[in-house]
């Protein structure tokens, strides 16, 4: 895994903070609202500066009501602009859901593709940090349960910058799911260098585009040949920190991150587990009904032949999240990772 | 007359709250706006140098009457006061000194926490937020339990339905409609029950907030609708808000009455509250209260409040304290000297030490009780997860995790 070395400097939250500064610049149609982003910079400061540098009309405090602020993001997007709106915390954006799931999910098939909606919804979402009740659920399985939203979650600081750009100039609805354990994380990326990079990679056929584009284009962050290990978000970097441990094992574990949750990379994974032979699937969120499931099951349709085991999942437990002093024990953890490793059916 | 609320037409028939609205504006010689609307001025009992102002000029009036609560009332709310700003104190200590997670500091605030939980009488409910720690605490509830949140347990700490005050509420407003809820269960079964429905300013922002004094007022359910309004949603001021004449105005639009208070005068907050706690019992009706009052500290410890506020404007507040303000005025009214203000003090300490001794051990906690109250009856997943982290807790801990069977507290 990555060792901190001196060039790795810029944080994943300062790579969300300029590629919103970046699509301001690019074009005047990208407004952000939401509770506090304005003079304070936003609950983690991923606005910062942004009213300062683009004035209040481009960046602004409303009131404190999420379904208000969603719904005038449809409004606004209805009348030419791109509205980048912040949800505080996860569960805080429950308000917001009839908004989301009646109307901008809806809006392009009931006017039959005339009225797009071309919103992004930033939510912090996930656990780990310590947060209180409330301030740590893993919901993307509601909005990517729900047809017409796309679902972005970075797991890197290079996909904070190009995975937001890219949401923010989609046609559609994006739920942007920001890993907040993530982002104090930092990365030895070169903000300038991704910026050339994003707007060189328009055309998402080519092989090592960055961008999501209608496949989902996940990757490959640790190659394998053993068992394929896929995951997204906040779980990417403990999955990467259990095949480390696995290869001393003897263990040769491919990682997979699936960056997008909608548009889903059926053939990523088709290809990887067709390779290994085995699947385990990671994510915080509980495994009930979840993403983890969805992935599960494909997996099942397309690679049952290729399968030298059952797939198996690491999930947190079907409960209300324990914060914080307990969600140690529900978080998915290296530990649990490798035990589910050893369950694989290996014929030493 | 062709007054809308005395003569609905046809057709258009005005619920019967607005006969009620007027039957109680008619007992103060007044009309149902003049009732209903705040009035022209803040209800303020108490100089911010504690002398009591003229009655003339208290801002009450037909319909606005507040009658001064009576000594040992006042005393008694003095008490509770010091005691109030001590344990905001004690636990802001205790987050710095990373003993606490994290702790929505009242400071500042106290003559509301406790006008909230004085008003009440023992039947009665109260729907306190993240905010209202010192209000909880005020009622009854232990100081200990009420922290168990704050310190980063996963529950609420006390029991709801002993103290009858609900599970501290974070999702903004989401708690006035339970309390209009229990307002309209008590109504149903004939109970004379009143509750204490509480938000902050921002808060008045959210849908929820409307619902609950909409819903209350067809309902003609007695929820006191107490907002406090400490000028600041984190860091957003409350012009951002609303641009209302006063958050006190937002009762007549739903057919209640607002009326606004300063919320720094003890007198005048536990005047206004045990009024409206009297009024919803006594004609079954909802009625808001808006207390303009201040916080002093940051939105928590997480929060950084020099992005958004000067340290003039903190200034400017801490000259209408509430403390300071009760205890000029009970001292020049007699009822405090030196030996009363050592016993108070004495008796806030004591308060403040248990929490410190409480916050310094570390807890048992069960980790498997994560799974026992989530259903009724685990289902079968859940029982093959508890067995599951019991397993990793018995390799991790090198024996039979202790508590298996019995996860509850
Ligand atoms: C539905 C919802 N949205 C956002 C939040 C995050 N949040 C917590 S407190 C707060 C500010 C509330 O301000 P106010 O109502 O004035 O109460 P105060 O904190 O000043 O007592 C916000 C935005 C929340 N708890 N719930
Ligand atoms: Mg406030």
């Amino acid at each position: 895994m990555s060792t901190a070395t001196a060039t790795e400097t810029t944080t994943f939250a300062s790579a969300l903070n300029t590629a919103m500064s970046d699509a301001m610049e690019a074009d005047d149609s990208v407004v952000v609202f939401g509770e506090d982003v304005g003079t304070l910079g936003g609950v983690f400061r991923i606005t910062d500066g942004l009213t300062k540098r683009f004035g209040e009309n481009r960046c602004f405090d409303t009131p404190l009501a999420e379904s208000g602020i969603a719904g005038t993001a449809v409004g606004m997007a209805i009348n030419g602009m791109r509205p980048v709106i912040e949800m505080q915390f996860d569960a805080f954006a429950y308000p917001a859901l009839e908004q989301v799931f009646s109307h901008i999910a809806k809006m392009a098939n009931r006017t039959r593709g005339r009225v797009r909606l071309p919103i992004v919804i930033r939510i912090p979402y996930g656990g780990g940090v310590g947060g209180v009740e409330h301030h740590c659920d893993s919901s993307e399985a509601y909005y990517a349960h729900t047809a017409g939203l796309k679902v972005f979650t970075p797991a890197t600081v290079a996909d904070a910058y190009l995975m937001l750009r890219e949401a923010i100039d989609t046609e559609d609805p994006v739920v942007f799911f920001e890993p907040k354990k993530l982002y104090w994380s930092k990365a030895g990326e070169d903000l300038s260098a991704l910026r050339q990079q994003y707007e060189s990679s328009a055309d998402t056929a080519e092989a090592d585009s960055p961008r999501v584009g209608p496949t989902g284009n996940a990757k490959v962050v640790r190659e394998g040949t053993d068992v394929s290990i896929i995951s997204y978000g906040p779980s990417v970097s403990t999955v990467l920190k259990a095949a480390e441990a696995a290869a001393e094992d003897g263990i040769s574990a491919e990682v997979l991150d699936l960056r997008s949750v909608v548009p889903f990379d059926e053939e990523a994974l088709v290809t990887t587990v067709e390779k290994t032979g085995r699947a385990v699937v990671v994510a915080e969120a509980q495994g009930f009904v979840s993403v983890a499931s969805e992935i599960t099951a494909r997996i099942q349709e397309r690679c049952f032949h290729s399968l030298a085991s059952p797939v198996l999942r690491v999930t947190g437990f079907d409960i209300p999240y324990p914060a914080p002093k307990l969600e140690e024990h529900h978080l998915p953890d290296v530990e649990r990772i490798l035990d589910t490793l050893d369950e694989l059916q290996w014929e030493d | 007359m062709d007054d809308p609320i005395t003569s609905p037409e046809q057709g258009h028939q005005k619920a019967e709250q607005a006969s009620r609205i007027l039957e109680t504006s008619r007992t103060f010689g007044i009309s149902p706006e003049q009732y209903m609307l705040p009035a022209q001025q803040q209800i303020r009992m108490l100089d911010p140098d504690g002398s009591l102002v003229p009655e003339d000029q208290q801002g009450t009036g037909p319909g606005h009457e507040y009658p001064i609560p009576e000594d040992d009332v006042l005393l008694k709310a003095y008490t509770t006061l010091v005691a109030g700003r001590r344990i905001n104190d004690q636990n802001y200590a205790l987050v710095r000194q990373g003993r606490m997670a994290v702790y929505p500091s009242s400071h500042g605030q106290e003559a509301c926490q406790v006008g909230a939980a004085l008003c009440l009488g023992e039947g009665d409910w109260m729907f306190p937020t993240y905010r209202d720690s010192v209000a909880v605490i005020s009622r009854g509830v232990d100081p200990l339990d009420v922290m168990v949140s704050f310190r980063g347990d996963w529950h609420c700490g006390y029991d709801p339905k002993v103290y009858r005050v609900g599970a501290m509420s974070t999702p903004l407003t989401t708690q006035l409609l339970h309390a209009v809820g229990v307002a309209h269960a008590a109504k149903l079964r004939g109970e004379d029950t009143v509750v204490l429905a509480m938000c902050g300013d921002g808060a008045t922002s959210e849908g929820d907030f409307h619902e609950a004094l909409n819903f209350a007022a067809v309902f003609e359910v007695p929820v006191v609708f107490f907002v406090q309004n400490n000028g600041y949603a984190i860091s957003v001021p409350l012009s951002n808000q609303s641009a209302a004449p006063s958050l006190a105005h937002k009762a007549i639009g739903y057919g209640l009455a607002g009326e606004q208070v300063d919320g720094n005068d003890m007198v005048a907050v536990l005047a206004t509250l045990r009024r409206a706690v009297h009024l919803a019992r006594e004609n079954s009706m909802p009625l808001l209260l808006e207390a303009v009052t201040y916080r002093m500290q940051a939105h928590t410890n997480a929060d950084d409040e020099t992005r958004y506020r000067d340290r003039e404007e903190v200034e400017q507040w801490k000259r209408k304290d509430p403390l300071l303000r009760m205890q000029k005025f009970l001292t020049a009214k007699g009822l405090l000297d030196e030996a009363a203000e050592t016993q108070i003090a004495a008796a806030a300490e004591e308060v403040a030490a248990s929490l410190r001794q409480a916050m310094s051990a570390e807890p048992e906690e069960d980790p498997l009780e994560i799974f026992d109250h989530v259903y009724t009856e685990p289902t079968a997943q859940l029982s093959a997860q508890r067995a599951q982290l019991a397993d990793e807790l018995d390799r991790a801990h090198g024996e039979a995790w202790a508590g298996t069977e019995e996860g509850t507290r």
